[in-house]
C-alpha cells in the first residue's frame, strides 16, 4: 500500500515501539502532526516550548532505559530543541528529535522559517540526517533508533522537509538494519580482561569508579558482584548514583567537586583505579597534574575515544559495561583488604558531610526529610544548581534509574520538563522535582503540561533568592561580589501554582516540612508546589575549587570556623 | 609532531562538514585537507596533515572512527607511504634571470605551465619539504601568486617491517 511520507514516519516509530512523543506543531510539521492525528499506538503529547519537549523524552529515556522521541517545526522549532540536544548528547541518553524542515527546494533560500538544522546540530547530535528522498525515509528511521541505542548512546536527529512528508510510496519495512561502517564494539577483548583480573587481584589499594555507562548497560548487578568479590570500596560521579546502592556499606559517596572527603581521597590514595562506564571528567578529576598519581588505572568503558582521553589508562577495555564485568568478576578472586578499609573508616569518620540546623530552614534538612518520608523510594530530577548537590549527597539512591540530572552539560530548567517524560514513563512512581528558584522559572511554562496530564509530580523549590551555585562560587572565590545573581524579586510561587491548577504550599519553618511533604505525597491528580524558604547563603560543602587537587577540599569546618 | 592520516568516508554531502567540525570542535590544528574520489565512488579519502603530541593524535583517530560516515582511519605516520603535494607558483621573471630560474625548476623537476613576459607559472610536485626548498630558492626573484594543494598519501604496498618512517 502506499503511504505518505508523514505516515510511514509514524510507522516507522510504532514498529520501533513507541507509545509517546512530545512536540508542537509548525507550518511545515502539519503533515506530521495530522499523520500521528490517527496513530492509535502514539500518544501525542503537546509541550508549552520545544525545549521542554526534548527534555521530557530525555526525562523518559532516563527512567526508562528506551528511546525518548520529540518533533519540532522547522526554524525556531527546531532551535528550541537546540538545549534539549546538548544536554541528551552530553550525559549520552537515547533520543530522537524529528524536525521539519522546508521544501526540498526551498533549502538553503532562506525560506520563512528555515534554519540549517544539520549543521546546527551536528555537534551536539551523535548523528543527524536529512531526508531528501522519500526512497529512504524508512531505512533512515530504522538506522537513527539503532544509532541512537546502541554504542555510546546519543540522540539522533532525522529532519524531514515538507515535500517529502507529503511525498507518496509504497511502504516497506527494513526488517534489518544494515550499516557497514557502524558496529560498536561491545565484547571486551578476553586478554585485556584477563590483564585486568590480573591488576585487581594484586592491588593492596583498589577503587572502583563508575559512571552513568553502568546504567546505559543495565549492569548494576554486575558491578555489586565485582565490588563484593573484590572487596573494592565504590564511588560514584553524579550521573552513576543509583547505579550502585547508596545503603551498600562498600559506597563511598559521590567524587568529585562536591563529592564526599572519602572517595575523593581514596581515588589519590588508591594503587588502582577501576574506572567503568565513567569518563574521567574534569568535575570528578580536578586538577589532572595532581590526580590519582599513584594509581594504576583500568577503563572500561563502549566509547574508545573516552580512553585516554584526558588520563592515561594502564589496561583499557573496550566494551559494554555488562557483558566485561560479568566476565572480569569471574577472573576476578575473592578479597577483603582490611587495612585498607581501616583507613577508609577513619576518612568517613573524620569527613562525614554535615551540615549545621541552626538559623534559617536549611535546604540540605529538607532533602534529608524527603529521603526519610519515602524510604528512599522515589525518582528524584533535579534541575542545576546547589539544590542538585545536595539532592545528590543527601538522598541515598538504591535503584538505578531513580536519580535523574543534567551532569555533563549542566542544563538548568531540566528538571521540570525530565520529571514530566519520567512520569509518563513511570505513572505509578513517586517523583520529585527538586529545584531552585532560578532553575525553576527556567521551563515554568511547562506546569501545564503536567496539570493538563495530571502528572502528581512534587516541585520541591529550595527558593534563597539566588543563582546560589554562582553566589557560592562568588562568595568563596569573587569576594563576595555577587554580580547578576540576585533573583529575591520573583514571584509568588504558591499563587503561580494555583494559578496553573496545581497544589502550592509555603514551608518557612523545619517543623512545618514533614506535613507539607506528606501532604503533597497524598495527592495524586496534579502536580504539587512547595516553596520551602531556606536560608539565603548556605553553601554546598565540601567543595574542591576548581582547578585545584581533588584532596584540596573546602570543607564544612573551614566555612562554619571562618 | 606532524601526522598525516588517511580517512576514507561515505562520499555524501555534509561529510566534509562533520569532519571539519570535528576539528575545529575540539581544536585539533588542520595543516592541510584534501578530498577527493576514490576507485570506489561511493567512498572519498581525505587526507589530513595534522599536528599534535601522541594524546592528541590518539584522540583525532578515536573521534574520526566515532563519526558515523567514517569507513576507515589510517594514521599514515606509523607506515611507510608516499606522499605528495602540488604546488603552482607564479614566479617574477625578466631577461636577465629568466635561465637561471629555468635551472632551478629542473633540478627540482617542475614544469613551466604558463609564460608571460614578466612570469613563469611553475607546476612542482613533492613532499612538502621539497616544495618548500623550491620555494624558498625562488622567493629571491618575486613569488607573485602561490598555490598549494595540501597533502595526499598512499601507503606502500610493501611495509618494511622495522622502518617506521620514509617520504
Amino acid at each position: 500500500m502506499k503511504k505518505k511520507g508523514a505516515e510511514i514516519l509514524v510507522e516507522c516509530l510504532e514498529r520501533e515501539g513507541i507509545e509517546i512523543v512530545w512536540g508542537i506543531p509548525g507550518g511545515q510539521a502539519i503533515p506530521l502532526f495530522d499523520a500521528l492525528y490517527d496513530s492509535k499506538k502514539i500518544k501525542l503529547i503537546l509541550t508549552k516550548h520545544e525545549q521542554g519537549a526534548a527534555h521530557m523524552a530525555d526525562g523518559f529515556a532516563r527512567a526508562t532505559g528506551r528511546p525518548g522521541v520529540c518533533i519540532a517545526t522547522s526554524g525556531p522549532g527546531a532551535t528550541n530543541l537546540v538545549t534539549g540536544l546538548a544536554t541528551a548528547y552530553m550525559d549520552s541518553i537515547p533520543m530522537i528529535a524529528v524536525t521539519a524542515q522546508v521544501p526540498t527546494k526551498l533549502i538553503g533560500n532562506d525560506a520563512f522559517q528555515e534554519a540549517d538544522v544539520i549543521g546546527i546540530t551536528r555537534p551536539i547530535t551523535k548523528h543527524n540526517f536529512l531526508v531528501r528522498d522519500i526512497k529512504d525515509l524508512a531505512k533512515t528511521v530504522r538506522e537513527a533508533f539503532h544509532i541512537a541505542t546502541t554504542g555510546r548512546q546519543g540522540p539522533v536527529l532525522i529532519d524531514l522537509p515538507s515535500d517529502v512528508q507529503k511525498a507518496e510510496i509504497e511502504f516497506i519495512w527494513p526488517e534489518k538494519v544494515v550499516m557497514k561502517n557502524y558496529n560498536p564494539t561491545c565484547k571486551g577483548n578476553i586478554n585485556q580482561i584477563k590483564k585486568a583480573a590480573e591488576e585487581i587481584n594484586i592491588a593492596k589499594k583498589p577503587v572502583i569508579y563508575a559512571g552513568g555507562g553502568i546504567l546505559s548497560a543495565g549492569a548494576s548487578k554486575e558491578l555489586k558482584a565485582l565490588a563484593e568479590k573484590t572487596g573494592a570500596p565504590v564511588g560514584l560521579t553524579l550521573l552513576g548514583l543509583g547505579c550502585f546502592p547508596g545503603t551498600h556499606p562498600q559506597f563511598m559517596g559521590m567524587l568529585g567537586m562536591h563529592g564526599s572527603r572519602t572517595s575523593n581521597l581514596a581515588m589519590n590514595e588508591a594503587d588502582l583505579i577501576v574506572a567503568v562506564g565513567a569518563r574521567f571528567d574534569d568535575r570528578v578529576t580536578g586538577n589532572l597534574a595532581h590526580f590519582a598519581k599513584k594509581a594504576r588505572i583500568v577503563h572500561i568503558d563502549i566509547d574508545p575515544s573516552s580512553i585516554s582521553k584526558s588520563v592515561r589508562v594502564d589496561v583499557p577495555i573496550v566494551g559494554d559495561a555488562k557483558t566485561v564485568l560479568a566476565e572480569l568478576v569471574k577472573q576476578c578472586v575473592s578479597r577483603k583488604h582490611p587495612e585498607w578499609w581501616a583507613k577508609i573508616n577513619e576518612w568517613q569518620k573524620a569527613y562525614p558531610i554535615l551540615y549545621s540546623r541552626k538559623g534559617a530552614l536549611k535546604p540540605q534538612y529538607v532533602i534529608e526529610q524527603i529521603y526519610e518520608l519515602t524510604k528512599g523510594k522515589a525518582i528524584i530530577c533535579t534541575e542545576v544548581g546547589q539544590h542538585q548537590m545536595w539532592a545528590a549527597q543527601f538522598f541515598k539512591y538504591d535503584q538505578p534509574r531513580t536519580f535523574i540530572s543534567s551532569g555533563g552539560l549542566g542544563t538548568m530548567g531540566f528538571g521540570l520538563p525530565a520529571s514530566i517524560g519520567a512520569q509518563f514513563a513511570k505513572p505509578d512512581s513517586l517523583i520529585f522535582d527538586i529545584s531552585g528558584d532560578g532553575s525553576f522559572q527556567m521551563n515554568v511554562q511547562e506546569m501545564i503540561t503536567a496539570v493538563e496530564h495530571k502528572l502528581p509530580i512534587k516541585i520541591i523549590i529550595l527558593n534563597n533568592g539566588y543563582l546560589g551555585m554562582v553566589r557560592q562560587w562568588q562568595q568563596l572565590f569573587w569576594k563576595k561580589r555577587y554580580a547578576g545573581v540576585d533573583i529575591s524579586i520573583q514571584p509568588d510561587f504558591v499563587k503561580l501554582a494555583e494559578a496553573y491548577g496545581a497544589v502550592g504550599m509555603r514551608v518557612t519553618k523545619e517543623e512545618e516540612v514533614r506535613a507539607a511533604l506528606e501532604k503533597a505525597i497524598k495527592i495524586n491528580d496534579r502536580p504539587t508546589l512547595i516553596d520551602f524558604k531556606v536560608a539565603k547563603e548556605e553553601n554546598v560543602l565540601p567543595m574542591v575549587p576548581a582547578g585545584a587537587a581533588i584532596t584540596d577540599a573546602i570543607d564544612y569546618k573551614d566555612v562554619e570556623l571562618a | 609532531m606532524k601526522h598525516t592520516i588517511s580517512v576514507l568516508v561515505e562520499n555524501k554531502p555534509g561529510v566534509l562538514a562533520r569532519v571539519a567540525g570535528l576539528f575545529s570542535g575540539r581544536g585539533f590544528n588542520i595543516e592541510s585537507l584534501t578530498v577527493g574520489e576514490t576507485e570506489d565512488l561511493a567512498v572519498s579519502r581525505m587526507t589530513i596533515v595534522v599536528g599534535g603530541d601522541d594524546l592528541i593524535l590518539e584522540q583525532v583517530s578515536k573521534q574520526l572512527n566515532k563519526l558515523i560516515d567514517t569507513i576507515k582511519v589510517i594514521d599514515m605516520t606509523e607506515k611507510q607511504f608516499i606522499n605528495r603535494e602540488l604546488a603552482l607558483i607564479k614566479v617574477n621573471v625578466n631577461n636577465g634571470n629568466r635561465s637561471e630560474v629555468m635551472q632551478v625548476v629542473n633540478i627540482f623537476r617542475g614544469k613551466i605551465v604558463d609564460i608571460s613576459s614578466k612570469t613563469f607559472t611553475v607546476e612542482v610536485t613533492g613532499t612538502d619539504d621539497k616544495i618548500n626548498a623550491l620555494l624558498e630558492l625562488l622567493m629571491p626573484f618575486g613569488i607573485k601568486e602561490m598555490v598549494r594543494t595540501g597533502a595526499v598519501a598512499l601507503t606502500r604496498e610493501w611495509q618494511k617491517e622495522d622502518t617506521k618512517k620514509n617520504r
